[in-house]
């Protein structure tokens, strides 16, 4: 089979059970006079009315944004912090149970007290986000870095690999697949709590306008701007996926070594 | 160029303490190959990691070239028995050899003359491209010796190194290292459980006693320099000296120790215990 070809037959597996569903979704709902499941025709024809317009530029952006930037700090606190954690038990020992309180308390619960603390803008946004996602990712870099290959920590050590180049070529990079791992639970974690710092005292954004449709009965629109929700977190899924793939191209060759399959 | 003085090394456990080695003393000249060899759990890798800075002993101390080694010093490299463990599996082979030489601010030119160098003293072509897990064991260790050898240390640690591999690769590793050794004139402590390998390698042999371990003997090798795997091996001389370090680790299973004969060792046996 030709590269074009296979890739061809990736797609068609991949939106093969999608395109089913909708086509069941259309055919039964077609005749649907309830006002809360409207036909999915109907909310597909909304679709474009509502979305494909000045609100991409007004609400959706605005929410993304918020997300990359809460997203990539929780990432950079994750790590810069975790790091210390997984190199050292005696700082282990002495913050990690505060870090379990902290990491105890759902995001939404901290809503309040964060617009006590950073008004109602786009910082408390961006705070939720952080609170939320720091956690998979600083947990996962504390195994990662405490499952560095000791035989590799005394190479480094022989050859006087310290300070700086150690952490990045050593302690980094062999953490990074555990590190990716936790990044993934963190971004989809950040797109829900990016629709839930909207809900209370916001002016713009997606989950703001859903809520907004909602509570103002406008069930089409309502139900046209979940399926975006979605389809945006489908689209971070395969971009993150890329980055995954280039950054841990060694680790997937590595075991796939192991498992005795063609490392390509 | 090395000594070691007096290395004292107890472990402290959880009520237990362990006398692993209770007195080492030599000395290596510079572009000397030396091999350390005693029975299994004698503390050969904990005198190696003494040697090498990466454990602090009890007491006594290590000297490189009249320094105290109190940490892994410049001028030290060390090949180690898990091949597969001690290379970096996200870097190729060109980028595993470069790094020691950046971490000496080496100039790139300096750098790409020193890993083609290295890599074809080894005997590997081609393969600075390659990830160290997609080749083979033999090649992996060849590899980790040619960063050992890029780097270009004064003195070269090994930690059965050939432990891990297969007797064929093992026998065209050990004459690869006699002809890196006499190109380059590094010296080599080379610790290895292989007697056969031990007296085939070096020019002195050192038979260590079983834990707590001090030097039963330290073995002039005069085999000839030229050495083979076929006629150094069926030499008279070889079997001579292979029989007597056998004798000696034999001797040091039992618990014997330097200079003890065996009617000697008896006697403790026959006297009254509870005195």
């Amino acid at each position: 089979m030709t590269a074009v070809g296979r890739l061809a037959r990736r797609a068609a597996l991949a939106l093969g059970l999608p395109l089913a569903i909708i086509a069941v979704l259309w055919v039964a709902s077609a005749d649907s006079q309830s006002f809360y499941l409207p036909p999915l025709r109907t909310v597909l024809e909304t679709f474009a009315d509502v979305w494909l317009s000045a609100r991409l530029i007004d609400d959706v952006l605005p929410s993304l944004l918020r997300l990359a930037v809460g997203y990539l700090a929780a990432v950079a606190l994750g790590v810069a912090i975790g790091v210390p954690l997984g190199a050292s038990r005696t700082v282990r020992g002495v913050v990690e149970p505060v870090l379990e309180f902290f990491r105890a308390i759902p995001p939404p619960v901290m809503v309040p007290i964060l617009i006590l603390i950073a008004g109602i803008g786009d910082i408390m946004k961006v705070l939720v986000i952080v609170f939320g996602c720091v956690w998979p990712v600083l947990l996962n870099t504390v195994e990662g870095v405490r499952a560095v290959d000791p035989v590799l920590d005394e190479t480094a050590r022989c050859y006087r690999i310290r300070g700086l180049a150690r952490l990045r070529h050593l302690v980094l990079r062999g953490a990074s697949p555990q590190i990716f791992t936790g990044m993934r639970q963190s971004l989809s974690i950040g797109i829900i709590l990016m629709v839930i710092s909207e809900m209370f005292a916001s002016s713009n954004g997606l989950g703001f306008t859903i809520i907004q449709f909602q509570r103002s009965f406008a069930i089409p629109e309502m139900w046209s701007g979940i399926i975006l929700l979605g389809l945006v977190g489908v689209l971070l899924s395969l971009a993150f996926r890329a980055v995954e793939g280039r950054v841990l191209a060694w680790y997937y060759s590595l075991r796939r070594s192991h498992r005795g399959e063609p490392t390509g | 160029m090395l000594d070691v003085r007096g290395i004292h090394k107890v472990y402290e456990g959880r009520g237990r303490t362990v006398e692993a080695i209770r007195e080492l003393t030599f000395s290596v000249a510079g572009g000397e190959l030396v091999c350390l060899v005693g029975p299994s759990g004698c503390g050969k890798t904990t005198l190696l990691k003494c040697v090498a800075g990466l454990l602090t002993p009890t007491a006594g101390e290590v000297r490189l070239q009249g320094q105290v080694v109190s940490a892994p010093p410049p001028g030290m490299a060390v090949v180690f028995q898990e091949y597969g463990r001690s290379l970096f599996p996200w870097m190729t082979v060109r980028g595993n050899l470069e790094l020691p030489l950046k971490q000496k601010r080496l100039a790139r030119d300096r750098r790409a003359e020193l890993v083609a160098e290295a890599l074809a003293a080894v005997g590997l072509h081609d393969v600075d491209g390659a990830y160290p897990w997609q080749l083979s064991g033999g090649m992996q260790q060849r590899v980790a010796i040619a960063r050992a050898i890029a780097y270009e240390p004064q003195v070269l640690l090994m930690d059965e190194p050939f432990a891990a591999v297969d007797a064929q690769t093992r026998a065209e590793l050990e004459d690869l290292l006699r002809t890196v050794w006499r190109r380059f004139g590094v010296t080599i402590l080379f610790v290895t459980h292989d007697i056969d390998e031990a007296v085939y390698l070096g020019q002195r042999v050192l038979v260590l006693s079983s834990s707590p371990t001090v030097i039963m003997e330290d073995l002039p090798i005069d085999l000839p320099d030229e050495r083979d795997q076929l006629t150094t091996r069926s030499a008279p001389r070889f079997a001579e000296l292979r029989a007597h370090v056998y004798g000696l680790v034999q001797r040091a299973k039992q618990g014997g120790r330097a200079g003890e004969t065996p009617a000697a060792q008896a006697q403790p046996a026959e006297r009254i215990p509870g005195g």
